[in-house]
């Protein structure tokens, strides 16, 4: 009993300690802040969008946005090929951004912590394969791997998640194994295993918790490139399908007006890269004040 | 980065004036790669572009800008009366390319034409499989199988053609890009050389341009055939850019990159037309957009049901938004520029209100159904998906729920075929040979019901009639068979004919003599470039 | 040294049986029929059909089928591509130059500057150098590689016309190709500027490769120099009073390096992935791009074929940096 008040004790100075390390670093708090925008504007985009995102208007076709010549002040952004709203499209595609990497990272995370954990406390045979087996998801490049997949799955934004938590599964696994085989002849595990604790405790409750910090710095990480990855997808007509605004997607659309009308092809990129950004902006911070000694991986 | 890019132009233009003083050069963006180079396996027109047309002559041949039959390498021709056998004539002196991979060492005759046909029908001719999974799909998709009994060398400059029935497109289809004439010398060397794959990838014919390399993806080049019967081409140099993306060609276009350029976006085509420095040629596409109705299906049996589903149409709609500035409304399963098409049918006038009085008077009330949208782009419907929503809108407002299905290309294809399939297929067609033959058999015939006859229609009537046009060669009596056929297929609406497309070439001014094809090819022959 | 490249080796085999079951797998999972596939929209007769059934083997059993697809492997027979109807091995060969020539030049280019860039970093750490360079890493580092392929299109050839749009080589140019890699294949030819035109069809989509791993290796070499620069023998070297130059250049950065050059070579699944996007943006005619194509016209052969050499070329990299690493680095041979 005493381990854990223990434990909840050291926990708590450590998220104070997290927070100081945290806001030292000027980058990590304009991601955060930009971040938090991101998701204030998903969960208000009915409030805040001018435009619903699929309301065509076909007498406003490709209207620059409204600084510019010919530009309309109902549509900041300008519009698209078929009259839609570009900034009521990217509000809303926002929305499918934090969505794709909520559900990437959870997939990714889940099923990876599991079976790091299995594969590091089980060892043996078991360990070997299913390292191989991660091995062999590892020799191909994850865009390709993934364009297969979903290739195989159906075109569509859930089958494209699932096909990039799967890319992204061995870098969990491998963290969560590499961390459990050290943590795992260490005394208080041994502790808590002569003390009788059953093996699903000592793997959740008395090791996991000790291997979060790298688990929390990947999973950020694998957050940004699932938004990038999902977009890469759309982009080649194989993640989130017409017309749902996903901002890849809305760049595949917007391909073919390169030469005509830079706006559809400028925003949606620009919200990508803004999204993308900001979040690794957060990585880094969270790496630094998690684990000085991640600092410099 | 200003000097690097004064000299990359300075250093191109030195290179332009070094190599144009002596060459003329077309070059074609194009839109995709050609599968092969032996058009007899092919059935692709980008295929086509790149093998037949350029490189191989036929029997006969389209008249440039038509699809009217005129001599090719037969010289002329004879049909017995009863219409079972042609003699061919062939032209003397026609010589087969000389390339740097081969040198003919004899004209062309007989039995250049007897390998052409046998290594598509004669399952021992080595050539029949020499590509692996290749297939001469176009010869057994126009029922030559079952048409021809033989083809028979007199003397060199003499073949026969027996057939088992009548059949008036024979001539037609014999002008078709699959028929192209090989060279039998050049098959027996590669066969000798044990290298036979190379018949498809490196062509050898009698036509206007010699092929001289291909670089996969990329770039296609081939040179004016200085032997030419019909003598040599004003063009020197012919080289096909392969440019799948339409935003690129378009870019190309416009940069001076290429002259023509295939296949431009809708969206792009005003702008293109604003353009002094180009000109768009656009025509009326040998083509068909329709919804088919599976009439073997409940309540889809029934014709008042389907004349009603085809009065809530709003086509005009559709054609804004689908086929904006590139498309036609359709009455007839044919297209307007065939011959025969019938100008008189009149086509179900939208009414909603109508057609909902007469769906409850056919007892139909609310009927849910499926439309099928193809999951990719046809030139005959850009954009299947759209068409689908525009239609289920259509169909809400007369009470009837729409749900739109899709499948994987290939699963699409296979499950519309089966007369079985649940509700009412999107699908189209593209014309081979400018008869009308190839719209009405292939699609609507009984015999085609389970194949490409989507709407699983068999009308006896509507069948013999078909089936008579295309025996006999009379064209004033085969006109009016096939206007009969149009009347019966508008009376039973086993499709709702939806559009047809028009096909749109941007090229730069420069280009001269172009004629675009009716039947959707692109050919040089004949073009020229203004200095 | 020896056990240790077999031990590696030893690992990939299994590895490499696993690959190639996921590339057999796959082809048999995809939605559609690859014969309806190939028969295309005219359909195929059903006598036909079943030629072709047999013709490829699909009426064998799984098992079987695989064996003899390994087996064929083993024999360099990746099967014939669908559309074009040759060997995929004969097009991979063929197409696979263009891709290696992008990527060297853009890892070329991710070395040249993100090398430089990580080591001024480090040395100005904290600076406004430090941060400038830093950020613009991390935005590249973030950079949706698509979109930037497009704006600099846009800009570069579309508005200020100085690049070409598309392509490896003005068309004005034809000689046969030698190596397969334009660069080289165009001073061979001896014509007049086609050098230079094959350079500026590289400059765009090689700054578009380049950019993450450039932002990868900046980063990497900040962090590894700072570690070196932390360490007791650079401190002991500088309170010596030795150039600044000569720590940093000699002593620090040979240290620094060793991490960087995994980096490096980890990248090449990195430019893999990168290459599908550029190449297809560009139309640059590599391996990437024809996988895509693939995907899209159901060509199974190309996908699996394409799938197991594109791994394996990846597998062959990784275990070079991988005996590379333990050369340089005694301590990771165990």
């Amino acid at each position: 009993m005493t381990d854990a008040t223990d434990i909840k004790l050291k926990q708590q100075s450590g998220l104070g300690e997290f927070w100081y390390y945290f806001t030292r670093s000027k980058g990590a708090v304009i991601g955060l802040f930009v971040f938090a925008l991101v998701v204030l504007i998903a969960i208000f985009a009915p409030l805040i969008s001018p435009h619903m995102p699929d309301v065509q208007n076909q007498s406003m076709i490709l209207q620059p946005p409204a600084w510019m010549n010919g530009g309309n002040g109902a549509f900041l952004l300008g519009t698209d090929a078929v009259g839609r709203d570009i900034l009521s499209r990217l509000i809303y595609g926002s929305r499918f951004s934090l969505f794709i990497g909520v559900v990437v990272v959870a997939i990714a995370v889940a099923s990876g912590v599991i079976i790091g954990l299995i594969a590091g406390y089980v060892g043996g045979w078991l360990d070997a394969a299913i390292m191989r087996v991660m091995d062999v998801i590892l020799a191909f490049p994850s865009l390709l791997l993934a364009l297969v997949l979903v290739a195989i799955l159906g075109p569509g934004l859930m089958n494209a998640m699932i096909a990039i938590a799967l890319v992204d599964l061995p870098h969990f696994v491998r963290l969560t194994r590499a961390a459990v085989m050290t943590e795992k002849n260490k005394d208080y595990v041994v502790g808590s295993r002569v003390a009788g604790a059953g093996w699903a405790r000592l793997m959740f409750i008395t090791i996991l918790p000790n291997c979060l910090a790298p688990l929390i710095v990947q999973a950020t990480l694998a957050f940004s490139a699932a938004i990038l990855d999902a977009a890469a997808l759309g982009f080649l007509g194989m993640g989130a399908q017409p017309p749902t605004p996903e901002w890849g997607t809305m760049l595949a659309e917007a391909r073919e007006f390169i030469q005509r009308a830079w706006w559809v092809v400028t925003f949606p990129g620009l919200a990508i890269l803004i999204t993308v950004l900001a979040i690794n902006l957060m990585g880094d911070g969270l790496r630094d004040a998690l684990d000085p000694k991640l600092k410099r991986s | 980065m200003k000097k690097l890019a004064l000299l990359l132009a300075a250093s191109a233009l030195a290179s332009a004036f070094a190599t144009s003083a002596w060459s003329k050069t077309l070059v074609y963006c194009s839109e995709g790669s050609p599968e092969g180079f032996d058009p007899g396996l092919s059935e692709s027109g980008t295929t086509f572009d790149a093998s037949s047309k350029p490189v191989y002559n036929r029997l006969v041949e389209f008249k440039r800008g038509t699809t009217d039959v005129v001599p090719g390498l037969a010289e002329s021709w004879t049909i017995s009366p009863d219409g079972l056998v042609y003699t061919f004539k062939l032209r003397k002196g026609v010589k087969f390319q000389t390339t740097d991979f081969f040198t003919p060492t004899r004209d062309f005759n007989a039995d250049d034409v007897i390998f052409t046909f046998d290594r598509m029908s004669n399952k021992d001719n080595p050539y029949h499989t020499y590509v692996n999974g290749g297939d001469y799909t176009y010869y057994s998709d126009m029922s030559l199988p079952k048409l021809i009994t033989s083809w028979e060398k007199v003397d060199d400059n003499t073949v026969k053609l027996t057939l088992t029935s009548p059949n008036a497109p024979m001539l037609a289809d014999l002008a078709m890009d699959f028929a192209s004439v090989m060279s039998k010398e050049y098959a027996d060397k590669l066969a000798a050389d044990k290298n036979m794959i190379q018949l498809n990838q490196k062509p050898l014919g009698t036509g206007p341009f010699t092929f001289v390399a291909y670089q996969q993806d990329a770039v296609i080049r081939y040179k004016a055939n200085p032997d030419y019967w019909d003598g040599k081409q004003k063009i020197d140099d012919l080289v096909f850019a392969i440019t799948p993306d339409a935003a690129v060609r378009m870019q190309r276009l416009k940069a001076g990159e290429c002259h023509v350029a295939n296949a431009p976006a809708p969206a792009d085509i005003p702008g293109l037309k604003g353009d002094k420095s180009l000109t768009v040629m656009e025509q009326p596409g040998l083509n068909i957009g329709y919804l088919a109705y599976n009439t073997t299906q409940p309540p889809f049996d029934k014709v008042e049901v389907r004349k009603a589903l085809n009065m809530a149409i709003n086509k005009k709609s559709i054609l804004e938004a689908v086929y904006p500035g590139i498309g036609e409304i359709a009455k007839n399963p044919i297209p307007p520029t065939m011959w025969s098409y019938d100008t008189k049918t009149e086509d179900d006038k939208y009414d909603p209100a109508a057609a909902k009085a007469m769906l409850e008077k056919a007892g139909v009330k609310d009927l849910k159904m499926k439309i099928w949208a193809m999951p990719v782009a046809r030139p005959y419907n850009p954009n299947a998906r759209r068409m689908a929503e525009l239609i289920q809108a259509d169909f809400a407002k007369v009470g009837v729920a729409v749900e739109i299905v899709s499948y994987d290309w290939t699963q699409y294809l296979k499950l519309a075929a089966d007369p079985k399939h649940d509700g009412a297929v999107l699908a189209g067609w593209t014309g081979d040979n400018g008869d009308p033959d190839n719209f009405v058999t292939p699609l609507l015939s009984c015999d085609a019901v389970g194949s490409g006859n989507k709407a699983a229609w068999c009308d006896k009537s509507f069948s013999e009639v078909v089936k008579k046009a295309a025996e006999i060669s009379d064209k004033a009596e085969r006109t009016k068979l096939y206007e009969h056929a149009q009347a019966i297929f508008k009376a039973q609406a086993p499709w709702a004919t939806i559009a047809h497309s028009l096909v749109v070439l941007p090229m730069s001014a420069k280009v001269k003599g172009y004629l675009q094809d009716p039947l959707g090819s692109h050919r040089f022959d004949g073009v020229d470039i203004e200095e | 040294m020896f056990s240790f490249i077999l031990r590696r080796l030893g690992l990939l085999i299994p590895t490499f049986i696993g690959v190639t079951f996921v590339a057999f797998l796959f082809i048999r999972l995809l939605p559609g029929d690859p014969i309806i596939a190939m028969a295309g929209e005219r359909g195929v007769t059903p006598q036909r059909y079943q030629e072709l059934v047999q013709q490829f083997g699909f009426d064998k059993p799984m098992l079987l089928q695989y064996f003899d697809y390994l087996r064929g492997v083993l024999h360099g027979d990746l099967g014939t591509s669908i559309t074009t109807k040759r060997p995929v091995l004969a097009e991979f060969r063929n197409l696979f130059p263009a891709t290696l020539e992008l990527s060297i030049c853009a890892i070329i280019l991710a070395v040249a500057l993100g090398i430089p860039a990580g080591v001024i970093a480090a040395v100005k750490r904290g600076s406004w150098v430090d941060q400038a360079l830093m950020g613009t890493a991390l935005v590249g580092y973030s950079m949706p590689i698509f979109w930037w392929g497009l704006l600099l299109i846009i800009f570069f050839s579309g508005y200020l016309g100085w690049t070409p749009v598309s392509g490896r080589i003005s068309l004005m140019y034809f000689f046969p190709p030698v190596t397969g890699f334009m660069l080289i294949d165009s001073v061979i030819s001896g014509q007049k500027g086609a050098f230079l035109s094959a350079a500026s069809h590289l400059i765009l989509p090689s700054i578009v490769l380049a950019t993450i791993p450039l932002a990868v290796i900046a980063r990497q070499t900040r962090s590894a120099m700072l570690e070196v620069l932390g360490e007791d023998y650079v401190r002991t070297a500088r309170s010596k009073g030795l150039a600044p130059f000569r720590v940093i250049g000699i002593h620090a950065l040979r240290n620094a390096l060793i991490p960087v050059v995994t980096t490096i070579g980890l990248q090449i699944g990195v430019l893999m992935a990168g290459a599908i996007l550029t190449e297809t943006i560009f139309s640059w005619p590599g391996v990437g791009k024809w996988m895509v194509d693939a995907v899209f016209k159901r060509d199974y052969p190309v996908v699996q074929g394409g799938l197991l050499l594109i791994a394996g070329i990846i597998m062959i990299v990784n275990l070079l940096v991988d005996v590379a690493y333990g050369f340089i680095n005694p301590r990771v041979r165990k």
